[in-house]
């Protein structure tokens, strides 16, 4: 065994600081994804002929292809094409959120194909419109229901940020690896960065449990 | 353009063995891990039970990427040896997927009706004779529509082997764009097209599987929805 304490409490402002950009990116990303999410589970649902199975196929081709390349892709692609810069982080982000969106899309479907059909049927009787229907009747029952299995996908979005060091965010592995080159130390800041993951991810995950169980009661 | 365009695809092909290589010994090591690591979490003794959920939620609760690094740039410092990019690859990809697999191991497991348990007891089956013979065939069935998700996750990680410096095909293309101005298109598009195929392969494969299960229970296939990804 080969470990100081020493460099283990001097890798930990910059391992924090990085923890902050992942954490940064997690959030932002999340959002992306449960918004367009959304979006895709809609577009799937309304089934507006050409646009619907364009979602479809789109979804299934972001789902069945790495997520790493997808990052590559947006990265070195999109500012040649559309003379639009992006940083490292913002890449992030935007990969990040829309591969995570084609996962949101499939939780929402589940969620609003668990509306009982009275509600629709009643929505009907009472002759609310079409976005009365979506806005006041059915997502405020489908939402809260796919809660916790957003919250799942969250913890899984914040453990695959690491990966973005191919592109140069600065996120704590990278500033691990950046210690690393330093120091010429790497069993400290590594095994931190591991920590770090745990200390985060596994107090998450309880709480969507306790999510879990409140959704379930309810 | 089209001499380097053919170039750019011959290029990236190299990196399919490699890919399916990792793939293919990620995947062998994520069963073995998923049916010791998911029985294990089912032991009556606290202690095989606190070694498995540890190993679970140890993998499940960090990055694939940082455990990548843990153990190629780690583990030689700690013990003095280096392992082959692929090998600590294929290590990463299996530990890291069974400790996923190993709980759709047990929720399968644990699916099985109370009443199999109780009848292969009645029986006079030995524990190992009522695992083997009643319960793992009808827990496989159940089983294989998320092993199916976890495969292809576990294919799609393959990519970050590229980190490690194994020459599969992300790592191939990535080669490539310095050289590629304006074609790079090319390189993420062969790229992302293999492994959608490699995905689709996966799939089929896994669907004959669970059409052989059902079968061999006397049951009509059911329909299932497994599409790819997920955690």
């Amino acid at each position: 065994m080969d470990w100081s304490w020493e460099a283990a409490y001097d890798s930990i402002p910059l391992l924090l600081k990085g923890l902050l950009v992942t954490v940064e990116i997690t959030l932002l990303a999340s959002a992306v994804a449960y918004a367009l999410g959304l979006v895709f589970a809609l577009i799937r649902r309304t089934g507006i002929p050409v646009l619907s199975q364009a979602v479809t196929l789109f979804i299934e081709f972001v789902r069945s292809t790495p997520l790493l390349i997808q990052v590559f892709a947006i990265f070195y692609l999109v500012p040649p094409l559309t003379g639009f810069t992006m940083s490292p982080f913002v890449t992030g982000v935007v990969a990040l959120g829309v591969h995570y969106a084609t996962y949101a899309a499939e939780v929402y479907r589940a969620g609003i194909e668990a509306v009982p059909s009275g509600q629709w049927e009643a929505a009907t009787a009472l002759n609310l419109p079409r976005s009365r229907v979506w806005t006041a009747v059915v997502l405020p029952q489908a939402v809260p229901r796919v809660v916790p299995a957003l919250g799942n996908y969250t913890i899984s979005l914040f453990k695959e940020v690491p990966l973005l060091l191919g592109i140069g965010v600065l996120d704590v592995l990278n500033r691990a690896k950046e210690v690393g080159a330093e120091t010429f130390r790497v069993v400290e800041p590594y095994t931190l960065a591991g920590v770090l993951f745990l200390l985060v991810s596994l107090p998450a995950s309880i709480l969507v449990r306790r999510l879990e169980r409140r959704a379930a009661h309810s | 353009m089209s001499s380097s365009v053919s170039h750019i695809i011959t290029s990236v092909l190299s990196g399919l063995t490699a890919t399916v290589t990792a793939a293919l010994g990620g995947i062998a090591l994520t069963v073995v891990l998923s049916l010791a690591a998911g029985l294990a979490l089912r032991s009556p003794s606290r202690l095989v039970r606190g070694i498995s959920r540890l190993y679970v939620e140890i993998f499940r609760g960090t990055s694939e990427v940082v455990q990548l690094f843990w153990l190629y740039f780690v583990l030689p410092v700690l013990v003095g040896f280096q392992l082959v990019p692929m090998f600590a690859g294929i290590l990463v990809l299996g530990l890291n997927h069974g400790a996923y697999g190993a709980e759709i191991v047990r929720g399968a497991v644990n699916s099985v009706p109370r009443a199999q348990f109780e009848g292969a007891i009645a029986l006079n089956l030995t524990p190992a004779q009522r695992m083997r013979r009643v319960i793992l065939p009808q827990a496989f069935v159940e089983m294989l529509p998320p092993l199916n998700n976890l495969f292809i996750q576990l294919l799609k990680s393959t990519a970050l082997l590229s980190f490690i410096a194994v020459p599969e095909m992300a790592r191939q293309g990535e080669l490539l764009r310095p050289v590629f101005g304006a074609e790079i298109g090319w390189i993420y598009g062969t790229e992302l097209v293999l492994y959608l195929l490699i995905a689709l392969l996966i799939t089929s494969g896994m669907r004959a599987l669970e059409r052989a299960a059902a079968r061999r229970l006397g049951r009509a296939p059911s329909k299932m929805t497994a599409a790819a990804g997920g955690v």
